[in-house]
């Protein structure tokens, strides 16, 4: 129980702990699917927690960032999706807006941040 | 949602698939799409994001390379190699397998949209296997401009165009990491979530996935942050449901 993952074969992980629990849920998708209607009531449940999803896996990079993102401060992180989202809004709904205007705030803040350290 | 689907503002509408056409065009048009989407650079930029991550955590590039074409889902192959030295293997299995429970209801919601009446179950196992955010997100907002009978090729066609990108990303990001600042390397990583949010809001254009996503977006930080394990399926569970109770209200009030 306490072997690390390193004891295995890294593809026998690959196929085991990677393409396995996530194929089991799409595949479990393909049979609840199966006889709903597109115009039912469920699915626009369904949607809408699928979108609500979505929101859980952006606070969670936010808030819990993998690898070098966690040098900036939570505080840039936010502030930047906040600029992003305010530009993506203000420039008529336009994807690259909001992005390229996050990202100008994150590296501007990441690199005001380092300076100061 | 075919019934009110968004007109396409964009030159994209003119490149799908006429009515009547045959089977193969509905695959090419997914393709094209698929690299003329705006979330495939975020897509890029995540899977460059994970390759650095392999690479620091010295795993070999096939094997980053072979798990993007594999898993196409960058949170759980984020979860999967960042447990991997740490945690044991029941903790990295159950730690995945949480983190891929968002796939079914994407998964459930997608496919009764885009297959018809003589679409047979083993022909939807394929779309649903690239069923992951940006493609999900894509699917559901160009499909409906799709006749119908080509809809499932149309799927294949962005996913694999999708998958081709992040596979491709994973590579160079591997190749790359050690080059980039650290800064950069951290703006690389945040393209994720910034093109989820602001790509997420444009293609919510029901009030309950519109509230739905709000409320997500409210609550799931307090519950990642007070440490359930299970932080974004509650905060999806009440978010959606609560949209979809707006929804009724609305409904109603009407």
């Amino acid at each position: 129980m306490s072997a690390t993952l390193r004891d295995l074969n890294p593809y026998l992980v690959l196929v085991l702990i990677g393409f396995l629990p996530n194929e089991i849920w799409r595949w479990m998708g393909v049979f609840v699917a199966r006889g709903i209607d597109e115009k039912s009531e469920f699915l626009i449940w369904v949607r809408a927690v699928a979108t609500a999803i979505l929101a859980g896996v952006i606070a969670q990079l936010i808030f819990v960032p993998a690898g070098s993102l966690g040098t900036i401060p939570l505080w840039a992180r936010l502030g930047a999706l906040g600029v992003g989202f305010v530009v993506f809004l203000v420039f008529r709904r336009s994807l690259i807006a909001g992005v390229v205007a996050g990202e100008a705030t994150l590296i501007a803040a990441g690199m005001a941040f380092g300076m100061a350290r | 949602m075919s019934s009110h689907a968004e007109p396409i503002e964009d030159e994209r509408a003119r490149a799908l698939p006429p009515e009547g056409a045959p089977g193969w065009t509905g695959f090419a048009a997914g393709l094209k799409a698929s690299f003329r989407s705006v979330l495939a650079y975020a897509l890029i930029g995540t899977f460059v994001g994970y390759g650095g991550l392999c690479l620091d955590l010295g795993l070999s590039v096939w094997w980053a390379a072979l798990s993007t074409l594999f898993i196409f889902a960058a949170p759980a192959q984020v979860i999967l190699v960042t447990t991997l030295g740490a945690g044991t293997l029941v903790q990295a299995a159950l730690a995945v397998t949480l983190s891929a429970i968002r796939l079914l209801p994407m998964v459930v919601a997608l496919l009764p949209m885009i297959r018809g009446p003589q679409t047979r179950t083993r022909n939807l196992i394929l779309p649903a296997h690239f069923v992951a955010v940006s493609m999900w997100v894509e699917s559901l907002r160009l499909a409906p401009h799709v006749p119908r009978e080509q809809r499932v090729g149309f799927c294949n066609g962005i996913g694999t165009g999708m998958t081709i990108m992040s596979v491709a990303g994973t590579v160079a990001g591997y190749l790359l990491a050690a080059r980039l600042p650290p800064t950069f390397a951290a703006a690389v990583l945040f393209l994720t979530p910034m093109m989820f949010l602001v790509s997420t809001a444009r293609g919510a254009t029901m009030i309950s996935d519109r509230v739905g996503f709000a409320l997500g977006l409210a609550v799931t930080p307090g519950l990642i942050l007070a440490g359930f394990e299970l932080a974004l399926l509650y905060g999806a569970l009440l978010g959606g449901t609560l949209g979809y109770a707006a929804h009724r209200l609305r409904r109603a009030a009407a």
